[in-house]
């Protein structure tokens, strides 16, 4: 038996941590869509900036 | 021989209030030409006649604005001053606190809410001007949306064809300007949903700085990109409507304290002196030859010569969109453990594959928001605005889900925003302009640096002195 798509152990996981209930049916939209939001994540993440660069919001107090 | 008759004063030709400029009415309003009264019971009647077809209002304020005018008429009998838009009627989308009616966001969940108790300053602001609410507005559920269509509502419509689509998520905003059942909507714009109806619908639209028009009692998105603003068929009513509802709002924590600057007194000052570039590179990929037509055409227009690289304009897209999921499901977490079911399936299943994405990546999309602002915001040194596509594409047809884009097969729904993201990802200024190409228009955006919505406006005005961005009239077929 092949071994699951790690994706689908994180969506299991992730939903049930964070009190999701996924139905079956709509898991390969929700996988699909994830895998797109991940895929433009990695394209900012891999971007390299300084440490000292800040995030858009800045609390002011 | 006829007889000779003493000439009688021709009667004034009546006020075509289906295609006027809110600034046409007000100013027939305030001579007496017309009352308030008939302008918003020619716009009432219009709606009932077109709504059917078009499917822009999910609510109708016919008692309201109908005292509200009545009130407009009895200041006018009085001589009193009624404001710029005196007696003007406009809709907002339906995510706008309307007081006595829920703010239902295009969603079913929503609609088990409380009333509003109280309108949106922004409506307060155009009320205060002597505009008067007719309605609330179609939009895509809880406006995560480029294409207008809603399963709880129905799709909005495209006046100019009502089998495609108006775009969203401030689809009925589109529907109800272009359809000329308002001369004046009001949507939001959190990555395009201003500019991308105004692009489909052929219209005028105003996305501002973030953060300069008050987003307090609407009911939110994704606070970090959140904007509104106002839809038109002219630039004088963008304009004038924006200058009415500036102004700083403690109730909404991103909104600027700047003094109002008016634009309408800007817009006739002409191109003389502005340096206006086209984006290039990520911009024209993907884009269907009718986008780049009216771009050049647009280009030609206002003299831009020079091609201009937005740095890293497909990261911050990515970015945005990383932003958008994560902040979007962080907003309805608890709607979507508790009643999932009752979402919009193809908005529930991106909300949920954003509520899984780490933290860790939304911070480093946050990092890289402000390095990109400080990289385009040097690009404003040598020039004073920027030209770009609204949209890869004229109106897809209701209920197609994927299109083209470079060769490649994409699903329409969050693409149609792929020119739109990068911008408001940094809250710049935009005015889409309609380039009334046959057979469907298309947007062209005009992108200026913060706090110059002036300039925006004023390249938008000369564009439609010159005719080259203009809305047209729809041949709308209404049954009997």
């Amino acid at each position: 038996m092949a071994n699951p798509d790690p994706i689908d152990n994180f969506i299991a996981a992730s939903g049930q941590t964070l009190g999701l209930s996924i139905k079956p049916d709509w898991l390969p939209a929700v996988k699909a869509n994830l895998e797109v939001t991940l895929k433009h994540a990695a394209l900012v993440a891999e971007f390299e900036l300084p440490d000292d660069a800040e995030p858009a919001p800045i609390f002011t107090a | 021989m006829p007889s000779l008759r003493p000439s009688s004063r021709p009667e004034p030709a009546r006020l075509d209030t289906a295609w006027s400029a809110a600034t046409e009415i007000a100013v027939a309003v305030a001579s007496g030409k017309i009352s308030a009264t008939a302008v918003v019971d020619d716009a009432l009647a219009r709606i009932g006649e077109r709504n059917p077809v078009l499917n822009a209002f999910t609510a109708i304020t016919a008692e309201r604005a109908r005292a509200r005018a009545q009130v407009i008429d009895a200041a006018a009998s009085r001589k009193q001053n009624l404001g710029p838009l005196a007696g003007v009627p406009f809709a907002v989308k339906n995510l706008f606190d309307v007081a006595g009616i829920a703010t239902i966001a295009g969603s079913k969940i929503n609609r088990a809410y409380p009333p509003a108790k109280r309108d949106s300053p922004l409506i307060e602001r155009l009320e205060a001007a002597g505009a008067v609410l007719v309605g609330a507005l179609n939009m895509g559920e809880y406006a995560y949306d480029f294409t207008g269509e809603n399963v709880h509502d129905g799709a909005s419509r495209n006046p100019h064809d009502p089998t495609r689509m108006t775009g969203g998520s401030s689809g009925g905003s589109g529907s109800a300007v272009a359809g000329g059942m308002v001369p004046l909507a009001l949507g939001s714009d959190t990555n395009g949903s201003i500019r991308v109806p105004s692009s489909l619908c052929g219209i005028f639209g105003l996305k501002p700085t973030y953060g300069r028009l008050s987003r307090a009692r609407s009911f939110p998105f994704v606070t970090s990109l959140d904007h509104l603003g106002p839809f038109a068929r002219s630039t004088r009513d963008l304009a004038l409507s924006y200058d009415v509802m500036q102004g700083a709002d403690p109730d909404d924590a991103a909104c600027s304290d700047r003094p109002v600057e008016p634009t309408l007194p800007e817009l006739s000052h002409g191109l003389e002196g502005l340096r206006i570039a086209v984006a290039g590179g990520y911009f024209r990929q993907g884009a269907f030859p009718e986008a780049l037509a009216a771009l050049d055409c647009v280009a030609k227009a206002v003299g831009a010569r020079t091609e201009i690289e937005i740095p890293e304009a497909r990261r911050a897209r990515a970015a945005a969109y990383v932003i958008t999921a994560t902040e979007g499901a962080a907003l309805h977490l608890n709607r979507l453990r508790n009643r999932a079911e009752e979402f919009d399936p193809a908005v529930r299943d991106r909300l949920l594959a954003g509520a899984m994405i780490p933290s860790t990546l939304v911070v480093k999309a946050q990092n890289f928001r402000r390095w990109y602002r400080a990289r385009v915001l040097e690009l404003f040194k040598s020039c004073d605005a920027i030209l770009a596509p609204s949209t890869p594409c004229t109106a897809p047809k209701i209920g197609q889900q994927t299109f083209m884009l470079g060769g490649v097969e994409l699903p329409v729904r969050p693409n149609m925003g792929l020119y739109t993201q990068p911008i408001s990802f940094i809250g710049l200024p935009v005015v889409a302009v309609p380039v009334p190409l046959q057979p469907l228009p298309i947007g062209v955006q005009i992108i200026a640096p913060p706090w110059r919505e002036d300039v925006a406006l004023r390249i938008a005005h000369a564009l439609e002195q010159t005719g080259v961005a203009a809305a047209h009239r729809p041949s709308l077929k209404v049954p009997a």
